[in-house]
């Protein structure tokens, strides 16, 4: 089996991060009754032997004695990754493990992507040198961090680039969080355009997010769970924000249900990859069956469901009920319509109680009101992983690479251009060694090329799917 | 005579661990039908051709277990124990710690030559166990990664050292829509290898045994499992102990014993004229069938219809092209059971399609920098599209 390791950059990254350590912890511990250090938990944890000082302490196998998370934190600012290793926490972490800095990106992608990454450059390589070194079989780099800010948005983004030449065989995989309109940030739309350059050149798969739609589907629990209206009890470990509870006691901070909800989209996208299943799925094949073209890497990603009620039958129909809400635009988590928007590929893992015919029912019935582009009509990669999240019985992770991603891309272009147009606050990046005005204009470029291959896709949806003529043979 | 089983990737473990479970526990069944020494001579052919003996008796499936990763091997493993019955060998198992990602071209092009010396040392050690070899019977699905490339690579290297042992390959069709996205490619560069590879393919479509599943057993929650247990049913039924010749009460040794290979004629085909007037009297014409019945009554059994020419190409006598192997001993308690083994048109359809649908996604070129960057060019593509509209094309001819 093969390990990844998690990347946490900037505040956001952190505190996703922190969110989703808490859940995984919680989720080996559920299915992991006897405390054996197997392999499954070592796709994410290391087990140490905390007597040993230095490096010797690896423990390959037998009981688990202290289990270390593979991660590197990185954050420019001390506060976030403070709170973390103060926290319940702490002893999961690698006190070496960490890369900070007092001062700060000042919201600013430059400081953040040419400041800090040549001044810390060495300093990650080392890191990022020992967490593989820790692995037996590195398949995968989890990245993750906000746009919208300067030190997850530039310093994580410098990561790829040195990921890219350290450790070509190994995947990318980000996890991005992008501003939404109401962003507080007014330099969010610069750092995201920057960030994005990056994105499309050096990452495997992007994972976008966006905070508006976090913040829906939390709003919508909310009103089930306090409407009462149906007369029906929500289990409680089964909400899709709910945090693991026996290891943080704290009162619930604002971002910490939006974050949990990230935390469950990389646990549904690795639990195949961890636990057995009728039909598995590796992390390379995500890549491998979802990005067409290497520079349309970008997922919308849905889970469901967003709670479980305290029913112990699962009727069919609230089975197909779940396959149904993937593909509504409620439970995406960026705002996106993949519905009426032209899918390329789509992806479903499920999880837990759910067969082969369950998944062929569902496919066919949807199929009719989806457009697939014309070359993968039936573009569908299923996975089937035995073991159900901690509190459901079932669940489905849906990663669609769909043209309805456009539109965020379309907004933030044009955010973009109403700062640049009147140059403000270019000072700020133009300042910085390295910046100048082309990085800018290249960074848009990258992004309309982006935005003109959707675009093109779009254009062939309502087109008649002609065959293209076969090769014709002698007998 | 001995088959050594090669199981490759998810399914062909899931599968294989099925069938020998379906073959141990039909041949210990009491209720053959028969004189008990009948039943023994049925027990020990199918333990020779199929298991070999370990010191505290527990048999041990001549089987070799491939994998580019572990989750499926051990569990596979563990299953086979938990039984008490049989097992698989300690040493059997070969693995990874990375799968092949649903490429074709990692399966052949980089696990294939990475660990060929392995995993053809264990196949040998395992053909060493047996007193004689009739051939190897490779269980892969053609729409992943590892069964599908790793499984063609190896096929070419037992055709290469074991040029004169029968290669039989189980491959499991896909669903028609999707399970995986590059499903079409995957099949299509695994058919074209195996055609010159393999003796035979023994084609099951998940869509036809899903179809089993719901329509004639009734299942309404239908799992991987149930399917691969079905799959397993039919594979006994085919190959477990049959007489040799028509009277003879000796189990033949040869399991695999059928010329299984289908030359036409060498003066050519007849007449285009004569050939489209039969067509339209029928609906799947066949170069080979045969019928393997097993249980009650089985000497007295009709066969007439089997041999109607109506059935077969023009260039075969139904004679030559019907083959029937029967045994008295019933098989899974049934009373009397029949399998058919067929070489036909059924085929066209199908592959067709898959051809169909990987040539749409080909002209686009989507996906194909996945296969490039492992060494598999559009060439190669090519060259299998071309194979496969020749086979297409030959058997729309018959």
């Amino acid at each position: 089996m093969t390990q990844s390791v998690v990347i946490q950059v900037g505040q956001c990254g952190n505190q996703i991060g922190c969110c989703f350590w808490d859940l995984v912890l919680r989720e080996h511990a559920a299915v992991n009754q006897k405390g054996i250090y197997d392999e499954a938990i070592s796709s994410f944890f290391r087990n140490v032997d905390t007597r040993v000082i230095g490096d010797g302490g690896s423990i390959s196998k037998g009981k688990i004695r202290s289990l270390k998370a593979r991660a590197v934190l990185i954050d420019m600012e001390e506060g976030v990754v403070n709170e973390i290793l103060q926290g319940p926490l702490r002893d999961v972490f690698d006190s070496k493990q960490l890369i900070t800095d007092i001062s700060g990106s000042g919201n600013n992608w430059a400081v953040g992507h040419k400041v800090f990454g040549s001044l810390y450059q060495e300093k990650i390589l080392e890191k990022l040198r020992k967490s593989a070194e820790h692995c037996d079989c590195l398949q995968c780099f989890f990245i993750i961090h906000s746009m919208g800010g300067g030190t997850g948005s530039g310093l994580g983004t410098f990561l790829l680039k040195v990921l890219e030449d350290e450790f070509p065989e190994v995947y990318r995989f980000v996890t991005s969080v992008y501003p939404s309109g109401e962003d507080d940030v007014i330099t969010s739309p610069y750092n995201s355009i920057l960030a994005m350059k990056e994105l499309n050149e050096h990452a495997d798969c992007v994972l976008p997010i966006d905070n508006q739609s976090l913040f829906d589907i939390i709003s919508k629990i909310d009103l089930m769970v306090n409407s009462g209206k149906l007369g029906k009890t929500v289990k409680p470990k089964s909400l899709i924000t709910s945090n693991a509870g026996a290891f943080k006691k704290q009162q619930r901070r604002p971002f910490d249900a939006m974050n949990n909800i990230v935390a469950n989209l990389l646990l549904n996208l690795t639990s195949s990859a961890r636990f057995e299943g009728s039909l598995n799925m590796d992390i390379n094949e995500i890549s491998m069956n979802l990005v067409p073209f290497p520079q349309l890497h970008y997922l919308v990603s849905s889970l469901t469901p967003l709670y479980t009620l305290a029913d112990i039958n699962v009727p069919p129909r609230r089975l197909d009920q779940m396959f149904s809400d993937a593909f509504s635009k409620d439970h995406q988590l960026i705002q996106a319509d993949p519905k009426h928007s032209l899918y390329l590929a789509c992806a479903l893992m499920v999880r837990g109680n759910v067969q082969v015919s369950d998944l062929r029912r569902n496919i066919e019935r949807l199929k009719p009101s989806l457009q697939f582009v014309s070359w993968n009509q039936e573009g569908w990669k299923t996975s089937l992983c035995s073991v159900p999240p901690v509190g459901h019985s079932h669940s489905l992770l849906a990663l669609a690479n769909n043209t309805c991603v456009k539109p965020t891309f379309v907004e933030l272009r044009e955010r973009f251009m109403r700062l640049y147009k009147k140059k403000a606050h270019l000072h700020h990046y133009l300042q910085v060694e390295g910046m100048e005005e082309s990085c800018f204009t290249e960074a848009v470029s990258s992004l309309s090329a982006l935005i003109q291959e959707y675009s093109q896709l779009d254009a062939t949806k309502s087109m008649p799917v002609e065959d293209i003529p076969r090769l014709s043979v002698a007998v | 005579m001995s088959i050594v089983t090669v199981q490759l990737g998810q399914c062909g473990n899931q599968i294989g661990f099925e069938v020998f479970d379906t073959l141990f526990s039909d041949s210990h069944s009491s209720q053959g039908l028969c004189s008990k020494k009948e039943n023994e001579a049925y027990q020990a052919s199918c333990k020779e051709r199929f298991f070999r003996e370990e010191e505290n008796g527990v048999p041990i499936a001549r089987a070799v277990l491939v994998d580019m990763e572990p989750k499926v091997i051990n569990q596979t493993l563990s299953k086979a124990a938990r039984s008490g019955q049989w097992k698989y060998g300690e040493h059997a198992c070969f693995c990874q710690k990375q799968g092949s990602g649903n490429n074709w071209a990692y399966g052949y092009s980089v696990h294939g030559p990475r660990n060929e010396e392995s995993i053809m040392n264990l196949i040998q050690k395992e053909v060493e166990k047996c007193d004689s070899l009739s051939g190897f019977f490779i269980i892969m699905s053609i729409a992943g990664g590892t069964g599908s490339g790793l499984g063609a690579f190896i096929t070419q290297n037992l055709q290469d050292q074991y040029s004169n042992s029968l290669r039989m390959n189980q491959i499991i069709w896909p669903y028609g829509t999707g399970e995986v996205i590059v499903q079409n490619y995957n099949s299509i560069l695994t058919l074209s290898h195996l055609y010159r590879s393999s003796d035979a393919l023994l084609v099951h479509e998940n869509d036809a045994v899903h179809k089993i599943c719901a329509k004639l057993m009734n299942i309404k929650q239908i799992s991987f499992s149930d399917i691969n247990q079905v799959l397993a049913h039919q594979l006994g039924s085919v190959f477990q102990p049959t007489y040799s010749e028509e009277g003879s009460f000796h189990y033949r040794r040869n399991p695999l014993g059928i010329d299984w290979q289908v030359r036409p004629p060498i003066s050519g085909l007849p007449a285009l004229g004569k050939m489209s007037l039969k067509k339209e009297l029928r609906f799947n014409t066949s170069i080979a069938n045969l019928v393997i019945l097993r249980g009650k009554e089985v000497q007295s059994a009709d066969l007439e219809g089997f041999k109607d020419p109506a059935l077969y190409t023009s260039w075969l006598e139904p004679d030559t092209a019907f083959n029937v192997w029967k045994t008295q001993r019933a098989f899974n308690r049934y009373e009397k059971s029949a399998a058919l083994v067929s070489n036909s048109q059924f085929l066209i359809r199908p592959l067709d399609m898959i051809v169909g649908k990987a040539w749409n996604m080909f002209a686009s070129k989507a996906y194909i920098h996945q296969y490039t960057k492992f060494g598999i060019e559009e060439e190669d593509f090519l060259d299998s599209f071309t194979l496969l509209e020749q086979v297409v094309s030959s058997y729309s001819n018959i």
